[in-house]
């Protein structure tokens, strides 16, 4: 199938290669402008994490089109209806506040759709401004005659103090601040697993099913995003974690954070101001001192072994056998797979905790990181890609803060092998002709985005088979005579 | 799995669904919604509800006016580099989504692969972003060399006090190339439509009439209001090169500014979508005689008629007798297909909730196939293109129309061309029509809803009610239609597919449609074991 693919790929570089050609531009060294970003923005981000809510309709205070473009980038990756409302800012909101708007906005959400919980998000408007959305939700609840209504979260997401990961961390951290409550220690985990895809979100229920240890996922939109075909149209989908499950976060044995970068960020606008951006695990630990164990993604052999062995040691039990044998099955095809892969040299792009975790995995197959890049400004990209990929580490060229035209016009002089990301790198690897792997987010150029599965062994054991296929296939493809045996 | 409906003496009276539908909203709300929804009688002058403000709160298909400003009218135009002046996201959003294509000539510049954005931070938010827009712009010119640079301003923009404007100007006289802002900051209007009328008034202040080329062709037309989804505009280019007709500059599918530039120099203008183009039809009249008329190149009975329309324009014998070898050439195989394809698919039903023209051209390539349009609506069309130009003078004028400048456009004496002025008058008194637009309603059937910006919760009710066989309208939509059992084709971007203009893309587009209706995917949806079930979707909230 991808050799096929690749084929008529290559055809259709030659064929069409004038339509669409971005010329490649020698780098200056400093720019202002961006072009391509390789980000996006933060309520997009906020948005995500409340679909991962049961029950939740996230609302956009901002202008409409901030909500319109984000439902249109959500639901061309995930193939499903993606409802988020607006407040719809109108010239004279600017003016005066949108406070009247936020209000109705409010009320008629609750009319169409009876939500237990509504998730805020600012924009670059109402920030600007300085809204104040907590005040606007107050003065609801002071003037509404309804009974019953439904939980609120607000999160500050101005796009100028950071990308699209800010923005779904400080949901996160939100929900976790405004529902959380402590009380007595129970036997359960506090999951974060930060921004991966549906089907990484059901692979790790499935693990913790499989120790048989009580957790709490937040945010789950393994179903919200990722429905099955319906019989009857459901308003909001089914699935999310329950508001209950949040409360009980304060009480939990322990937290696992996935990521080390988080929205720890150095560079980006808030952090700079007043250090002030806090995940939701940290907050559970400075306020009802529940531990918490921050590691990378589970992404190849050794920071899967780290989750699993952490895993075991908090709850007493031993790593059930079917990990065992995946991790044995894993590593088995390192060694059947070695020879293709070792020595090439890949660019990974994307979100900052992705790219360390990819880049962890690829070093430890063999391909060397030649370049590890992103949008995102924490500043800590490097750092972390040093700690996390010990093998080649000198050589590789960390770069926070990067645009798509700057990986182009890396990639344009040192020629990599291999490209493994989103599909915004596309018409790179269709101009230069260097394969490419498609995981994260957004895949807008195929289906299954939502399906990925990037985590435990088995989710690498699908990106190592993909990426050694792609490596094959291009060889092959190019190779003069053709060869039908490896 | 809905039960196939068959209106064989035309279509039942909606007035119970519409009901149901307002039932939902509260009491002043369904008032005012009322409005926006008309039970169809093509015999009767109805008024429709549109382009007004939508409720917060209500998930709209609506985006904002940078959206129709930037995404729509300047993005498919390759020389200029469109600068986007704000924080990251809205540039991010708009890059390439529309799936316009371009064929740049040997050597020419080609920028329309690229969003550029001045991705303002926190400090640009506090201290004004002037500075850095200066620098991007600078950049942008040492790295590019372009013709031309358009400022596009998002929300943050106008309120930090950064002026565009100005900084175009400046850096105009810096770099000594056109550069040219827009006010067009999303919360300005109520949807695209107010950007696309920013769009119209930037272009022509700025670029049109720049170049006072000799004429190189007997016919010089310009193309306006076609932006090239999926190649649309390659099809109709195909059609006036054969048939000798030299189209100067079409705005602005597969254009460039230079081409814009000495689009004056027409002698006849041809809008395909109304809605989002007919200001700069009107403003190159006013100010150089050039006469528009309405065309539509989708439908292959539209484009004989367009085409017969250019010809009886020109009333040149050698050009008549051009076009009606080519459509006589053409409808041969349009109908060959045609014929094998329609028998399948007759009497199905479609709906078409979509931009400012498409809903209404459509309908024209459904019904080439026996499929009628029970119900259509517009996402940010006006009054007029649901009923039609002659109610433009009754519009009220509201603050948000107010927002947007209305250029005041003088003749230009040394350009005017009082020969199309002269010829207009006489094909006028031939029956010639010319601003020949009658809106959408006129030509649906009678007791067909129409819709103006449908919203998540009429779109349930209205595939309830109807069982369509086919929704049109885009992305955010496609999904929630779907998961109800129908299938959806997106007439923004085509779900990758296109091209549907004119003889081949009408084929292309009759296709598509068996390929989409008689698929047998959808006759799975329903687990066979599921029938008894009664305990399905608890999270379902009640309406
Ligand atoms: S204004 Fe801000 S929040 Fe809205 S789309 Fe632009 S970057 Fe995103
Ligand atoms: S911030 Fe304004 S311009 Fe940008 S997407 Fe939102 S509404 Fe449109």
């Amino acid at each position: 199938m991808r050799n096929l693919e690749l084929g008529i790929w290559n055809l259709k570089l030659k064929k069409n290669a004038m339509i669409e050609n971005t010329p490649i531009i020698k780098s200056t060294p400093e720019y202002t402008a961006t072009r391509n970003a390789c980000k996006l923005c933060a309520p997009l981000g906020a948005s995500v994490a409340f679909k991962g809510i049961r029950g939740c309709v996230p609302i956009i205070h901002g202008g409409q089109g901030c909500a319109t473009y984000i439902r249109r980038y959500l639901i061309s990756h995930y193939k499903e209806p993606v409802d988020i409302a607006s407040s719809n800012f109108t010239e004279e909101s600017t003016i005066f506040g949108g406070g009247a708007n936020c209000l109705a906005a409010i009320e008629n959400v609750i009319s169409q759709y009876q939500p237990e919980v509504i998730g805020m998000a600012t924009t670059c408007l109402s920030e600007t401004i300085g809204d104040d959305v907590k005040f606007y939700i107050q003065n609801f609840k002071d003037l509404t005659d309804r009974e019953t209504l439904p939980h609120f979260i607000s999160a500050s997401t101005p796009s100028y103090q950071g990308s699209h990961i800010d923005g779904f961390h400080e949901a996160v951290a939100s929900a976790v601040k405004l529902i959380a409550e402590g009380g007595e220690k129970g036997e359960h985990l506090n999951i974060f697993p930060g921004f991966v895809s549906p089907e990484d979100l059901r692979q790790i229920k499935n693990i913790l099913e499989d120790f048989t240890i009580p957790y709490i996922l937040l945010p789950d939109y393994s179903e919200t995003l990722d429905n099955p075909i319906w019989d009857s149209y459901h308003r909001i989908p089914e699935g999310g974690t329950p508001i209950e499950s949040v409360r009980k976060c304060g009480s939990a044995r322990a937290s696992i954070e996935l990521g080390t970068i988080l929205n720890k960020g150095s560079l980006s606008g808030r952090v700079k101001n007043n250090a002030l951006a806090t995940t939701a695990a940290e907050y559970l630990l400075e306020s009802f001192g529940v531990e918490n164990h921050r590691m990378p993604l589970p992404l190849g052999v050794s920071n899967c072994d780290h989750f699993f062995e952490t895993l075991s040691q908090l709850s007493g039990k031993e790593i059930p056998m079917k990990y065992t044998k995946e991790r044995g099955r894993l590593i088995d095809s390192y060694v059947d797979g070695h020879k293709y892969v070792f020595g090439k040299r890949a660019v990974v792009y994307g979100e900052e905790d992705l790219v360390v975790a990819l880049s962890a995995f690829l070093n430890e197959i063999g391909i060397e990181v030649a370049l590890a890049a992103s949008g995102g400004e924490s500043g800590r990209l490097e750092d972390e890609i040093r700690k996390y990929c010990p093998e080649n580490t000198s050589e590789i060229t960390v770069q926070n803060g990067y645009d798509y035209e700057m990986i182009h016009e890396w990639c344009a002089e040192n020629k990599p092998d291999i490209l493994i990301g989103n599909s915004k790198a596309y018409y790179i690897a269709r101009e230069l002709g260097i394969p490419i792997v498609r995981c994260g987010f957004p895949i807008h150029d195929r289906i299954g985005g939502q399906r990925i599965k990037h985590l435990g062994y088995t989710g690498t054991q699908e990106l190592f088979d993909q990426i050694t296929n792609m490596l094959i296939a291009s060889k092959q493809d190019s190779s003069a005579v053709g060869y039908k045996y490896m | 799995m809905p039960n196939r409906k068959n209106y064989i003496n035309g279509l039942p009276d909606p007035s119970t669904l519409k009901e149901e539908i307002l039932k939902k909203y509260p009491p002043k709300l369904a008032k005012k919604r009322a409005k926006g929804l008309v039970i169809n009688d093509p015999n009767l002058e109805q008024e429709i509800m549109a382009n007004v403000r939508t409720i917060p709160g209500i998930i709209t298909q609506r985006g904002c006016t940078y959206a129709g400003c930037k995404g729509v009218v300047l993005g498919p135009t390759r020389d200029i580099i469109n600068l986007v002046h704000g924080p990251i996201g809205c540039s991010f959003y708009a890059w390439l989504t529309r799936r316009n294509q371009t064929r740049p000539l040997e050597g020419e510049d080609n920028y329309i692969t690229y969003s550029f954005s001045t991705d303002m931070q926190d400090e640009n938010i506090v201290f004004g972003g002037e500075a850095k827009l200066k620098e991007a712009v600078r950049e942008a010119y040492e790295i590019f060399k372009p013709k031309a640079i358009g400022i596009f301003s998002t929300c943050p923009v106008g309120l930090i006090g950064d002026d565009v404007h100005s900084v175009s100007r400046d850096m105009k006289a810096e770099l000594g190339i056109n550069i040219f802002g827009f006010s067009c900051e999303g919360y300005r209007g109520v949807s695209q439509s107010a950007g696309h009328h920013i769009a119209n008034n930037g272009v022509f202040k700025h670029v049109v009439g720049l170049n006072d080329r000799e004429r190189v062709g007997k016919f010089q037309v310009n193309l306006l209001g076609e932006y090239n989804i999926g190649g649309d505009a390659f099809e109709i280019e195909k059609l006036f090169e054969e048939a000798g007709i030299t189209l100067l500059s079409t705005f602005s599918g597969n254009s460039t500014i230079k081409s814009m530039e000495y689009s004056h120099t027409a002698d006849l203008n041809m809008v395909m979508c109304h809605r989002s183009i007919n200001y700069i039809a009107e403003m190159m009249e006013e100010k150089y005689g050039i006469p528009w008329i309405k065309v539509s190149f989708v439908g292959a009975e539209s484009t004989c008629k367009s085409l017969r329309k250019i010809a009886d324009y020109f009333g040149d014998a050698d050009l008549k007798a051009k076009v009606e070898e080519i459509i006589a050439r053409e409808m041969a195989k349009v109908e060959a297909v045609k014929s094998s394809i329609r028998p399948k698919v007759e009497g199905k039903l479609a709906m078409m909730f979509v931009g400012g023209s498409r809903a209404h051209h459509y309908q024209d390539l459904f019904a080439e196939l026996g499929i009628r349009t029970v119900s259509a609506g517009y996402e940010f069309a006006h009054r007029d293109d649901y009923e039609g130009r002659k109610v433009i003078p009754s519009i009220k004028i509201d603050a948000d129309t107010r927002n947007i400048e209305e250029l005041s456009v003088t003749k230009d004496e040394a350009h005017f061309r009082p020969d199309l002025v002269e010829k207009k008058a006489e094909l006028v008194s031939k029956g010639f029509e010319f601003k020949d637009y009658d809106g959408m309603m006129p030509d649906m059937l009678k007791n067909s809803l129409v819709i103006d910006d449908v919203n998540h919760w009429e779109t349930e009710k209205l595939i309830e009610f109807y069982k369509p066989d086919v929704f049109c309208a885009g992305i955010k939509e496609k999904y929630v239609v779907q998961k109800a059992g129908v299938p959806l084709k997106q007439l923004h971007s085509y779900d990758y597919g296109g091209p549907y203009t004119a003889f081949d893309g009408a084929i292309n587009f009759y296709v598509e449609m068996e390929r989409m209706l008689a698929t047998n995917i959808w006759k799975m949806i329903d687990a066979p074991w599921k029938h008894e079930s009664e305990l399905v979707g608890s999270m379902t909230i009640e309406a």
